[in-house]
């Protein structure tokens, strides 16, 4: 299982990075997503994958999965939300300013234009 | 005590010029006279008790972390060159003032002038060696506002440049220096510093050490190879270059040859070094100066050959070599600052400087033609001079030296073929300037300088013919002083006298003067052979070297930083393999100790699902919404992944942020092109395909590594005070609003300030709208489908329901402020979707912006309130209460910073979709718009 786990982890990690490795912005965005689904996955076991333990203490149980990657993961997911969100939003903003949505710096190529 | 006053009086002096104005020149030049003129007298006031034998100290703590104090001390050495300094200092104040002319700012010249000599003043009086150091730079960079003073010359600036950045790199390699000697000693004070010569020597750093801090040294007294700043900074005005060419800015450089002599001389290393340094800058400056046509050039490079010879004599191993160093220093000062002021009186009453144009001047200023005469016979030294004294001490020397062993000859040999240069060109200098037939064609009709700028320079000769004559009287007393801390071995007697009999030093005095006569008479043979080699200008030399290196650093940076996230993106990825790959391949095997747990269908299943969408979301990315889809398949099957591993509360927030993830991007997608084109190159995507395996597998391998070795968790400590101190059984939530909630508090704030910046940049943003779908399909007129709005509007309250529910049983049951937050927002986004951002507007009539903000300011608030009962930030108090049809719900004040966190989601989340989602409704082709149109 821990095999399968890491394989699943190591697949979304890789196609994330290919992702953020692309041009344009939408792309990168999404890729970025992915790679933090990974990263959260990845930082969740790091507490062991319990399965079927108690996620609220009770009394004569002592089979808890680790809450303290939880509670790491939880707040990680809510910032990648906000991470997400700006990202795409710059990328907006910035096929509205310079009308293109590519990721690399564009004015380093203007002067060549005004050669031409 | 008041030795620190002769460091401060000047200091307060650099400020006194400016409070007078340009055109009283009087006035400015002598009330900028009187605080040095104390100082002066102050250091006077010393000198019987320091020549009897008397060091003064005076320490205060200024930066103890450092080992930096404010020391200073008065000894021989320090007199010696206090009465330099201070003494020429006066006499170039006085001069200033009439050479100065009346568009020139007087009050700044003067500033400058006094804060360089403050510096100079730190240098020679600092008792620990990082102040010297500081004291150092100092005189760097206000010698850089000197020799720039006529700033709107190019000569000047790129002159003084060049001075600040050779001197100043010498400083830093100095530092570096002391800071080694520091290291070997363990303390920068200078008496502890030149009391432990064996401690020094002993070590291995001895020699990067010296190395560095003869460095400092040698650019600052401008010893070959780094003489070349100095003739160009002979674009200063000419008091300048007589008061930092004579006693002070390069005197600094042997000043401290002679400061360190106890404690870093007498090594192989040092003889050699220094003593070769110094025989070499000696002959090769003489020879240039004898070849130069401008005066201040011929004097520039003969200042340059008494550093060496100075330099020459400080590394000598033989008695009296120090003492002889010191006395030339002290000869030099006082004939080459009257030669250069002489030289400023030609320049300013003929308008040029020009060896040839320049002739018969005798007949115009005789008063200067005898003055600067007299001072260049000391300088060629010719017998009843004081530089004859100190030429015949440098000769005797030499002859004394072991240096070389079998070659030992050649030193005396070389010594005296660098008087003959010295003769040769102070001949020269004189009897072509002042010689001759009367010259025409002059820019200005030349007559005697006024008297008072003429009386530095007879003070000066005077000092120059008395020492000649009665040096015992006037300077074995100071010598000695100096020569005490100095030299650490026992001093041999010092018998100063023009007259030592028929020896080898005066039969080579003797061949010194006959071969510069001879010298002179052949010196255009000297100047045809100089013309076949190519001429070769320093300046241009160090600024094109220059050039080329900014132009280097500036192809690296592009290189690096070429705008291109990819490749910022590449260089990251490969230090991120790099590291991890490392760490990975110190492993002896990558499977741990622990036992695997069995797999299940389902497992597999879902985990073939997870890649197969993972990579479809890859692959497929440049179909986008069909990427979109199958990464919200990927965000699905994680959230089922925690439901399967025992983390309900992770699972619930995965799926609510999932969905409003994938709203955000939808409508995102609707601005943005909806395809991407084919760009990247065959070979882009191979290397990215490799790479991507490779961080995959580098992630992979981790993983699993780190799941099959047994765990050590501190998570212990929080499941068992996780209901007795934070009164909560859900562990997450109570390690989210009690354990960690500073934390947390940092992650809504973060939140929130991600929802401003979205706010911001969605202000005024212009969008291209599609008036169709990538496949050519107008969009649906049917904006609010019946059956949505129908659902959604019912929907509302029973998930606000739930959302409260999830809320208040969040501390003992999976839930919480985060969660019940995106189920509101979720809620409230759908019923944005169901009847469009005009309707919903209307009906929640609130901003969004307040809301989260006043979620982070109640979570902040929660924690400050602890304050009032003398707690902690954020320790939170609980009781339980029982609310019908809930249960038992526990009233912690966690609960309220939970509230905190529940409002900043929902604020945040809201602010950041419903603003995009006005943007798609502004043009948007609707029923309405289209009857318009019609």
């Amino acid at each position: 299982m821990e095999a399968l786990y890491a394989t699943v982890t190591g697949f979304l990690a890789a196609s994330g990075l290919y992702l953020a490795l692309r041009g344009r912005t939408f792309p990168v965005v999404v890729g970025l997503t992915l790679l933090s689904y990974a990263v959260n996955l990845f930082l969740f076991s790091t507490g062991g994958l319990t399965t079927n333990g108690a996620a609220v203490i009770r009394d004569g149980v002592n089979d808890y999965a680790d809450p303290l990657p939880q509670a790491l993961v939880l707040t990680a997911i809510v910032i990648g939300f906000a991470m997400t969100a700006f990202s795409v939003i710059l990328a907006m903003r910035v096929r509205g300013d310079q009308g293109s949505d590519q990721v690399n710096d564009q004015r380093g190529e203007e002067p060549k234009e005004e050669k031409s | 005590m008041s030795l620190p006053l002769i460091v401060l009086l000047p200091l307060l002096g650099s400020l006194v010029p400016l409070l007078s104005s340009n055109r009283q020149r009087n006035l400015n030049a002598w009330s900028t006279a009187l605080l040095p003129a104390i100082a002066l007298g102050i250091v006077i006031a010393h000198a019987p008790g320091v020549v009897a034998g008397e060091v003064y100290h005076s320490s205060m703590s200024w930066v103890p972390q450092l080992g930096l104090d404010l020391a200073f001390r008065l000894d021989g050495l320090s007199l010696l060159f206090l009465l330099l300094i201070l003494g020429i200092g006066l006499l170039i104040i006085l001069y200033a003032r009439y050479y100065l002319a009346p568009e020139d700012s007087m009050p700044r010249f003067y500033a400058y002038l006094m804060l360089f000599m403050t510096s100079m003043i730190g240098i020679v009086m600092a008792d620990n060696l990082l102040l010297l150091w500081v004291f150092w730079e100092l005189t760097s960079l206000s010698s850089f506002l000197l020799i720039g003073y006529w700033y709107q010359q190019s000569e000047a600036r790129r002159g003084a440049r060049m001075a600040l950045a050779v001197t100043g790199m010498g400083g830093l390699a100095m530092l570096a220096g002391f800071l080694l000697i520091g290291h070997i000693v363990g303390t920068y004070d200078m008496q502890t510093v030149l009391d432990s010569r064996e401690l020094i020597q002993a070590d291995p750093r001895y020699l990067p050490a010296l190395l560095l801090v003869l460095l400092g040294a040698f650019t600052k007294s401008a010893q070959f190879p780094f003489h070349f700043w100095l003739p160009h900074a002979m674009a200063a005005p000419t008091p300048v270059s007589a008061f930092l060419h004579s006693a002070t800015m390069v005197k600094a450089g042997v000043f401290l040859l002679a400061r360190l002599h106890p404690a870093l001389a007498g090594s192989q290393l040092w003889l050699y070094i220094v003593t070769l340094t110094g025989l070499v800058t000696m002959i090769y400056a003489a020879y240039f100066a004898l070849l130069k046509y401008d005066l201040k050039g011929v004097l520039a490079f003969s200042t340059v050959s008494h550093l060496g010879l100075i330099t020459m004599l400080f590394g000598l191993d033989s008695k009296l070599a120090v003492v002889a160093g010191l006395f030339h220093i002290i000869n030099h000062a006082t004939f080459k600052a009257a030669l250069f002021m002489s030289s400023g009186i030609i320049d300013h009453e003929t308008g040029t400087r020009d060896i040839r144009k320049l002739s018969g001047l005798r007949r115009s200023m005789p008063m200067t033609a005898a003055l600067a005469g007299l001072a260049a016979a000391s300088m060629a030294g010719v017998p009843l001079f004081n530089g004859f004294i100190s030429k015949e001490m440098m000769l005797t020397e030499t002859l004394e030296s072991g240096l070389l062993g079998g070659l030992a000859w050649l030193i005396p040999v070389l010594a005296t073929l660098g008087s003959v240069l010295s003769v040769a060109y102070s001949l020269r200098l004189i009897r072509n300037v002042f010689f001759g037939p009367e010259a025409k064609e002059l820019p200005k009709t030349p007559h005697e300088a006024p008297f008072w700028m003429r009386l530095p320079m007879l003070i000066l000769v005077g000092l120059c013919i008395v020492i000649g004559l009665i040096p015992a009287v006037m300077v074995s007393g100071l010598l000695d002083a100096a020569a005490r801390v100095t030299i650490l071995a026992p001093r041999p007697e010092l018998h100063l006298s023009i007259w030592h009999g028929f020896n080898l030093p005066l039969l080579m005095s003797a061949i010194a003067l006959a071969g510069g006569v001879g010298i002179y008479a052949v010196r255009r043979n000297l100047f045809s052979f100089q013309r076949q080699f190519p001429q070769r200008n320093a300046l241009m030399i160090f600024e094109h070297s220059v050039r080329r290196l900014l132009q280097w650093t500036q192809v690296t940076i592009d290189r690096l930083e070429n705008g291109s996230l990819q490749r910022y993106m590449l260089w990251l990825i490969v230090a991120v393999l790099f590291l991890t790959g490392s760490g990975l391949l110190d492993l002896d095997q990558l499977q741990g100790s622990r036992q695997p747990q069995p797999l299940d269908g389902l497992l597999l299943a879902g985990a073939g699902i997870t890649i197969l969408a993972g990579l479809g979301t890859a692959v497929l990315h440049r179909r986008r919404l069909v990427s979109l889809m199958m990464l919200s398949v990927v965000g699905l099957m994680v959230s089922l992944a925690f439901a399967r591993f025992s983390a309900p509360d992770l699972a619930l927030t995965q799926l609510a942020v999932e969905v409003v993830t994938v709203i955000l991007l939808m409508l995102a997608l609707f601005f943005l092109p909806q395809r991407t084109p084919k760009e990247s190159s065959g070979a882009r995507v191979v290397r990215d395909v490799l790479l991507a395996a490779g961080f995959g597998g580098v992630v992979a391998s981790l993983n699993y590594a780190l799941l099959t070795r047994p765990l050590d968790s501190i998570s212990g400590f929080f499941l068992d005070n996780s209901v007795s101190g934070g009164g909560g059984h859900n562990v997450v939530n109570v390690i989210l609003v009690d354990f960690r909630g500073f934390d947390t508090l940092g992650e809504i704030t973060v939140l929130c300030i991600a929802a401003i910046g979205i706010y911001k940049l969605l202000n005024r943003l212009r969008l291209f709208m599609p008036s169709s779908d990538s496949e050519g399909r107008p969009w649906s007129r049917d904006l609010h489908p019946m059956l949505l709005a129908t659902v959604s509007q019912s929907l509302l309250p029973l998930a606000l329901l739930v959302s409260v529910f999830i809320f208040l049983r969040g501390h003992n049951e999976p839930g919480g402020g985060f969660i019940a937050g995106l189920v509101t927002a979720v809620a409230l986004i759908l019923l944005y979707i169901a009847r469009g951002v005009d309707w919903a507007q209307q009906r929640l009539s609130f901003q969004y912006q307040p809301i989260a903000v006043t979620g982070v300011a109640i979570a902040t608030l929660t924690g400050l309130g602890s304050w009032l009962f003398g707690h902690n930030f954020l320790t939170s108090a609980f009781g339980h209460f029982s609310i019908p049809y809930i249960g038992e719900i526990e009233l912690a004040t966690a609960m309220l910073f939970d509230l905190g966190v529940y409002l900043t989601v929902v604020g945040a989340t809201l602010m950041i979709l419903a603003n995009l989602g006005k943007l798609t409704t502004r043009h948007r082709p609707s029923k309405e718009n289209e009857k318009e149109t019609v």
